[in-house]
């Protein structure tokens, strides 16, 4: 630090702070820690007294999150000897494997809603907010904010309806009935977000490039979309997170073929209580894709936070 | 709102550029653009929105779909508003939102602060912070029901730790005393960075020169602190109010994975009695009136709160 400036921090602060924050960040991380750790115990370490840190590391808990298990006679067990690395744990337990969980398909299941809504919002908020912000559109604005504040109802409220709506349509419990209903609850804030983004692009490029000849359709394509691709990757972001952690829709309207992964993992049982290795092995699988998306795209992710909440 | 792009977007294009464009008219475009988002929107917002409004006057419930509908006024309105068990409820979300944003607003506030120092690497220990709220808050909710497990948690363990409590003393969720605390710990462990952020984005839109001057005119650190820095960052920080306020008068998903609502209903916020009225008891009118009621406050709520804020930014 050369220059000399009344607004930069002094050394001392500056360590001062940065010990402060860091002790804070590590203090918060201690249950994230947790979880990840508590994924490679076995169920005994798991509940242990006083709390275990350093344990044997077993694959035990991610093994049970993906398979059930029957308890077999020792003469069964004797006449058919473990086959892989994950017999043999189970095999500990005089248990072998009967097939697998439905964690699989409802991890898969998060994968298709989550994506499937977030494009359809990306896919209909970009039209509708290029529109907003080139065309006049009559009560824009006041449409706008009165469904932006349709947020604002409980999700139970709004579940109500969509339940009694969804029964007679046969929506309940598919795919596309989840991606239609979270592309709904996206979509307001995806166009608004997408418009602040549209309206900062200059309008020349998109009329120098009408009075050569393209059509408004080609202009909006070949040269607004480009423009806003940084726009709408933070947007497909915002979108994509919600519709991943999203429960109180979830459990009420899904419970079998479209259920997602957060109703079920809470529902993870072991024998004689809650398997809290299964529990968090499954966690860990669910949590882990966030957090590294977080931590590579920090800068678009914190910046639209921001965005998105000082704008209004 | 800011309206200098928007407007200037909208009354676009030049009439001798628009002559020249080739292809469907603007007009068109402009509906083909819209059209399917209003379509869903009006599905999925409205629509339920102006149904639910018309269930709230009837005794309709959603198990018994052959039974005869009958039109009962205003009737769930008033049972609602004169039921003394909701308005414990109402007392149990009015704890949880004021000691969530008390917490929040103070710690959130003080990191942003410090991050603002500029320190070597902040920006990566800031991502770390940001980590909970981002996480599905189902999935977190019920694992730390296992940190705060009496005997074998790691939160009972770590406070036994530094007050020479025994750690199966105390029950976080089971009691009544400690189970509306233990979801305002977890709330603010999740939603801090959220006013984090937003202060962060206040700190760093004050400039410079303002604070130069202030040096000139021999003001202290303290004073700019109270004379600057919190003006200037106030409209961020109850703009970050508003937001957790509406998110969490509408809180569901994290406290009825942590507690359920119990002991009791100690810990059952309006929006998981509203489950219970909708979805296990079945009073779908009953409780369509009360889902009306409760998007009435937040909406009445959320508007003064507005204008206050507008007032602050005015200044």
């Amino acid at each position: 630090m050369s220059s000399f400036s009344v607004t930069e921090p002094s050394t001392r602060s500056k360590w001062f702070a940065g010990t402060m924050v860091i002790i804070y960040a590590l203090v918060t991380m201690v249950p994230l820690a947790w979880i990840m750790l508590t994924g490679f115990k076995s169920p005994s370490d798991a509940i242990s007294y006083p709390p275990k840190v350093v344990f044997e590391p077993t694959l035990e808990g991610y093994v049970n999150l993906f398979t059930t298990r029957t308890r077999q006679t020792p003469e069964y067990l004797e006449a058919n000897p473990p086959q892989t690395w994950y017999d043999e744990i189970v095999r500990e337990y005089d248990m072998v494997i009967a097939g697998p969980s439905k964690f699989g398909e409802r991890f898969l299941n998060s994968v298709i809603i989550g994506f499937g809504s977030t494009f359809l919002s990306i896919f209909l908020g970009t039209l509708a907010a290029y529109a907003f912000s080139r065309f006049k559109i009559p009560f824009a604005d006041d449409l706008l904010f009165f469904i932006l504040s349709t947020r604002m109802m409980p999700p139970i409220a709004v579940a109500i309806p969509i339940f009694l709506m969804y029964r007679q349509l046969g929506l309940s419990d598919t795919h596309l009935g989840m991606i239609l209903l979270y592309t709904g609850v996206n979509i307001s804030l995806a166009v608004w977000l997408l418009k602040g983004f549209i309206d900062e692009i200059p309008l020349e490029y998109e009329e120098a490039a009408l009075i050569d000849g393209y059509t408004r359709f080609q202009a909006f394509y070949k040269v607004v979309l480009p423009q806003a691709a940084t726009g709408i990757a933070s947007t497909a972001i915002f979108c994509l997170i919600f519709a991943w952690n999203e429960y109180a829709f979830a459990v009420l309207l899904t419970s079998g073929t479209a259920q997602t992964a957060p109703p079920f993992i809470p529902t993870i049982i072991g024998v004689g209580g809650l398997d809290w290795p299964a529990v968090a092995a499954g966690a860990t699988i669910f949590l882990l894709p966030v957090m590294i998306f977080t931590i590579l795209l920090r800068k678009h992710l914190l910046r639209g936070i921001t965005f998105g909440a000082v704008r209004k | 709102m800011s309206e200098t792009p928007a407007t200037r977007a909208a009354s676009a294009t030049p009439p001798s550029v628009a002559r020249k464009i080739k292809g469907l008219s603007d007009r068109a475009i402009a509906w083909i653009f819209v059209g399917p988002t209003i379509f869903l929107l009006l599905a999925i917002n409205i629509f339920p929105l102006i149904w639910t409004i018309n269930l709230s006057f009837t005794n309709f419930k959603a198990n018994r779909i052959g039974r005869e509908v009958k039109n009962v006024g205003l009737r769930n309105y008033e049972r609602i508003l004169s039921d003394s068990d909701i308005w414990l409820n109402m007392q149990a979300t009015a704890h949880f939102l004021f000691w969530t944003i008390f917490f929040q607003v103070l710690i959130g506030f003080t990191l942003a602060y410090l991050i603002n120092k500029k320190f070597k690497g902040n920006d990566l220990w800031t991502t770390i912070i940001v980590l909970p709220m981002m996480l599905s808050p189902a999935v977190v909710g019920n694992f730390w029901k296992f940190l705060y497990q009496p005997q074998i948690g790691l939160f009972n363990y770590i406070v036994a730790f530094f007050t020479g409590k025994e750690p199966s003393s105390f029950e976080m969720l089971g009691s009544v005393q400690l189970a509306p605390w233990s979801i305002v710990i977890v709330d603010t462990w999740m939603w801090t960075p959220f006013v984090m952020l937003i202060c962060l984005a206040g700190l760093r839109s004050i400039p410079d020169y303002i604070y130069e001057a202030a040096e000139v005119d021999r003001a202290s650190k303290l004073r700019q602190f109270f004379t600057i820095t919190i003006p200037m960052v106030l409209p961020f920080l109850m703009l970050a109010v508003l937001f957790r306020g509406i998110e969490n008068f509408k809180m569901f998903d994290l406290v009825v994975q942590l507690t359920g609502g119990g002991p009791g209903s100690t810990t059952e916020l309006t929006s998981i009695n509203l489950k219970r009225e909708a979805f296990e008891k079945w009073r779908t009118g009953y409780a369509s009136a009360y889902a009306i009621i409760l998007f009435v406050t937040v909406f009445g709520l959320a508007s003064i709160y507005v204008k206050a804020l507008n007032k602050v930014k005015e200044r």
